[in-house]
């Protein structure tokens, strides 16, 4: 094999692996959506409770959703790395 | 299908500026300054002690929402300071900016260096306050506890901060750009799929026509333009508040 099939074959396994890497990645957001759904349950079952606290629950809700989705967003910063800006590919 | 999360297109570069760029984001930001100014010019116009018009109204809306928001997340002794005119502009202009995509522009906060920008700023603002009621010798202390070993993970959280603040206000928008691309992408190809199932010519016609591309993304656009920028400029702020506050020893 020549020296410029090697780099081919080298940059294709690299393209290819960070695809897949980016698609395991993802797998982050199975977190977030678990513990969102959680606070958003629990959420109700306090507004069930006192209907009155609705507002202030609302917005501390939505604020511990945003925080909690952190995690999901950072693997999909990842993701978005590897497959639009991957610095991997141009070290062969 | 086109979905481009690269920098911001470069519209002019000035070599004799050491290589400055005008991104079409400055640009973009500029833009929504401006008309943020002539909102709050034309909203403040002609006020009176009893307010007459609609306009002023709205003003002191604006402006009592923005102080019960720095009075409960902050204290009270924050209340008059320069942080409350901080915080509603930091809130108006990434909600702004974030809703310039309604508008057929590329929305600043989609390029990582605005947004990195003001968690820079939000940074600074929490370093000084920290060495303002700690004192210098109170703040490199505060790195050291709660044991000398935790050091290096209390330098490493005090720089996580602003960058996850950063991240998640950049991620939001992005994904939702890209998601929004996504869906136009595939009910395009859809549509052509489907409509190209009608024989003759009205079918050869209408599949050049992407039909399905109309209604949904509608929605979404309502979900993800407005609902997700406004809450981002939200959580943006409250985080800020929470973070200053929290430097302040409150």
């Amino acid at each position: 094999m020549d020296a410029q099939t090697t780099q081919v074959l080298a940059k294709a396994i690299v393209a290819g692996l960070s695809a897949l890497g980016a698609g395991c990645g993802m797998s982050g957001g199975i977190g977030p959506g678990i513990g969102e759904g959680y606070a958003v349950g629990k959420a109700i079952e306090s507004m069930a409770r006192q209907p009155e606290m609705r507002g202030t629950l609302t917005t501390t809700m939505f604020m511990g959703c945003a925080v909690a989705e952190t995690t999901g967003i950072y693997s999909l910063i990842i993701a978005l790395i590897l497959i639009f800006a991957n610095p991997l590919v141009s070290m062969f | 299908m086109n979905v481009d999360i690269t920098g911001p297109r470069i519209l002019l570069s000035i070599p004799a500026l050491g290589g400055f760029m005008l991104t079409e984001s400055v640009v973009t930001t500029w833009i929504v300054m401006l008309i943020l100014v002539l909102i709050c010019r034309f909203l403040t116009k002609d006020m009176q002690v009893r307010p007459q018009k609609k306009r002023q109204v709205i003003a002191e809306w604006m402006v009592t929402s923005i102080q019960d928001l720095v009075k409960n997340d902050m204290g009270d002794n924050f209340l008059g300071t320069i942080y409350v005119p901080f915080i509603g502009a930091l809130f108006a202009l990434s909600a702004g900016c974030s809703i310039s995509s309604v508008f057929g522009a590329k929305a600043p906060t989609r390029d990582l260096s605005t947004v990195l920008g003001w968690g820079v700023l939000v940074f600074i603002l929490i370093t000084y306050n920290k060495i303002k009621y700690g004192g210098i010798g109170g703040y490199l202390k505060g790195f050291t506890e709660p044991v000398f070993v935790m050091t290096p993970m209390n330098i490493i959280s005090e720089i996580a901060t602003p960058l996850s603040m950063t991240f998640r206000h950049f991620g939001n928008i992005v994904s939702g750009s890209v998601i929004t691309a996504l869906i136009y992408g595939g009910l395009s190809v859809l549509s052509h799929a489907v409509l190209g199932l009608i024989p003759g010519a009205v079918g050869s016609v209408l599949s050049q026509i992407p039909l399905l591309q109309f209604g949904l993304p509608a929605i979404l656009s309502l979900y993800f333009d407005f609902f997700s920028s406004f809450m981002q400029a939200f959580i943006f702020c409250t985080l800020t508040m929470v973070y200053i506050g929290g430097a302040a020893g409150n």
